[in-house]
């Protein structure tokens, strides 16, 4: 430090672990009322030290709310949304910054605009869509005259149906569809050196070829800094899958949860419902611990 | 910023961008433009199609007390939550900038709430702040009567505000942390030298030099308050008690799904829509100030 300031450095010492311990108690408290059993989670005021039913309470959480299938869709659709994001930014921040063709600005906008409008916002219509995904495109067919001209000419009733409700591709497409990512490769792609390009052009390289064995590699640091960011997003959505999955086989871990909250007015479990939220917990908060530097950097460069 | 050297071909060039292009035509701008035409029409309840009703549906919402008082609990909610993590947040990044034994320490958990899936904490904190066990009982005991989420409205909002604050402290801990590494050294180490102490050095170098990034994290904390709270509301209060924490986007949803009105929940989507584009593009305005300074 600049200057020797004894009291201040107390006090930030002081100020700081305070901070330090609201942080972590309540990881704490749930970790510990996981392991008491059912008098003991209850007593007022609950014993600190840990009690000895943890694996047992972990163990009916894990059952009751069959939390197996349901991680397992849970780390489906978060990995999904990673790799789709990571792959589907790149094409399109390429697209945008190595071409010139008209509409390109259009597109950029086009994209641009849909940061501001998270899926929270526009929850209903976007569920009517993945209902049938195909009607957007049927709407155009009618509106424009197409499907009565194909009726006429071919006899075939053009009625697109596809429903995504209560399938992977129903819960991971439309949290792809947000330009949070094309943002991160295209500032990134703005610093790779002209020159390298034009080596790779002089070499006889195209434009895929560029893409692919110069830009991709360039950009690992970017991929995993999104992939982790994207991964954790999707992991903690709530209220999309919420909707679509109308069939447990498809639900996800976190929306499995509200299951374990106790009745009011029932017994109340909340040694198996501390269980069950760390176990639900646990995946991302490790993912943060292991991948801290790419999660901080993917936060501060995507500015979410 | 343009590149000097690109590719020549169009059609591959546009190809890099279809499937982007299509994933928000199909789950982005219908569903927007979806959400606009329902708003201003009413579904007939025996099917046949919709009928226009221009702006009725604008009319009934705004003229029912429930949607003011939804209004009311989300920007109640929006201003303290925000003000309590960015406050939290500002507080502990500026003493872990001053990189005294152990801030690399803090700089590694503090962040950790942010990692947690909103429904998860709502549940940790639901058992922490309960009023029969956990650790309000306590106080509860001492003072009976003193807290009860699920019949006293204010105890409630009280409750998802401190869940949703403690997450987003972490949030605001990393940008502010690192808005506070970006200043140059010299400068501090320049103050310190003229004889300025710590906290004189913090309101006139480090504080005006922040500022962008305030403005920033002012209008994430708001947005994210209004979308990232369904977890919170739904899993700790439902919405109650006595619609007390029946915020925006939870009003949307139970009216849409619970109660199956569709154009009421269009229309409702559409203000929160307008009330987000404007945070937005007031955030846009200080990204160019943000700019300037570097």
């Amino acid at each position: 430090m600049v200057e020797r300031t004894p009291f201040l450095n107390f006090f930030t010492h002081v100020i700081l672990f305070v901070g330090f311990v609201l942080c972590i108690a309540p990881f704490a408290v749930v970790a510990i009322a996981a392991s008491h059993n059912l008098k003991d989670v209850n007593d007022v005021p609950m014993s600190l030290l840990p009690g000895s039913d943890f694996w047992l309470n972990i163990k009916t959480a894990w059952t009751t709310a069959d939390l197996g299938p349901k991680l397992l869709n849970s780390f489906i659709m978060a990995a999904g949304v990673a790799a789709g994001k990571v792959i589907i930014s790149a094409l399109t921040a390429f697209s945008i910054v190595y071409f010139r063709y008209p509409g390109r600005t259009f597109i950029f906008w086009l994209i641009f605009v849909t940061l501001m409008l998270p899926l929270e916002v526009r929850i209903v219509p976007t569920y009517a869509v993945v209902a049938n995904v195909l009607s957007p495109y049927q709407a155009i067919l009618d509106v424009t005259g197409l499907s009565w001209l194909i009726e006429k000419v071919s006899g075939v009733q053009v009625s697109l149906s596809l429903g995504l409700l209560n399938s992977y591709s129903g819960l991971i497409l439309p949290l792809i569809a947000t330009a949070t990512g094309t943002f991160l490769y295209r500032q990134f792609f703005l610093t790779v050196p002209d020159e390298l390009t034009e080596a790779a052009r002089m070499d006889g390289a195209g434009a895929l070829r560029f893409f692919v064995d110069i830009l991709l590699p360039l950009s690992r640091n970017n991929m995993a800094a999104l992939g982790t960011i994207m991964f954790l997003w999707a992991w903690n959505q709530y209220l999309w899958p919420l909707l679509i999955t109308t069939d447990q086989s498809h639900a996800t871990a976190v929306t499995e949860l509200k299951q374990l909250i106790p009745n009011v007015g029932g017994i109340p479990e909340w040694n198996i419902a501390m269980a069950g939220t760390l176990i639900v917990m646990l995946p991302p908060l490790i993912v943060v611990v292991l991948m801290q530097r790419w999660f901080v950097r993917g936060l501060i460069a995507t500015e979410k | 910023m343009e590149k000097r050297v690109t590719f020549g071909s169009w059609t591959i060039g546009i190809l890099f961008a279809v499937p982007q292009l299509l994933l928000i035509f199909t789950f982005f701008y219908w569903p927007a433009g979806q959400a606009v035409y329902w708003s201003l029409t009413l579904q007939q309840p025996w099917g046949g199609g919709n009928i226009w009703v221009g702006l009725d549906n604008f009319r009934s919402i705004l003229s029912n007390a429930d949607y003011w008082n939804s209004i009311t609990a989300s920007l109640v909610f929006a201003g303290i939550s925000t003000g309590l993590a960015m406050f939290v947040g500002l507080v502990l990044a500026a003493l872990t900038d001053r990189q005294l034994t152990g801030s690399r320490f803090y700089r590694v958990v503090l962040i950790w709430p942010y990692g947690i899936a909103a429904p998860a904490l709502a549940m940790a904190f639901r058992f922490i702040l309960a009023p029969e066990a956990g650790f309000m009982a306590v106080v509860n005991q001492v003072w009976p009567g003193f807290w009860d989420p699920g019949l006293d409205g204010t105890d409630a909002m009280a409750s998802i505000i401190i869940a949703f604050s403690w997450k987003y402290v972490g949030y605001n801990f990393i940008f502010f942390l690192a808005a506070f590494q970006a200043i140059p050294r010299s400068l501090i180490e320049a103050a310190a030298m003229d004889g300025s102490g710590v906290i004189r050095r913090f309101w006139d170098i480090q504080f005006p030099l922040i500022t962008p990034t305030i403005f920033f994290l002012l209008v994430i904390n708001i947005t994210e308050s209004f979308q990232d709270s369904f977890g919170i509301v739904d899993i700790m209060t439902s919405g109650g008690p006595a619609n007390a924490t029946n915020l925006m986007v939870y009003k949307i949803y139970s009216d849409g799904f619970k109660g199956l009105d569709y154009s009421g929940a269009a229309a409702q989507s559409i203000i929160l829509m307008v009330l987000i584009v404007v945070l937005t593009i007031f955030q846009f305005r200080f990204i160019e100030r943000r700019v300037h300074y570097r």
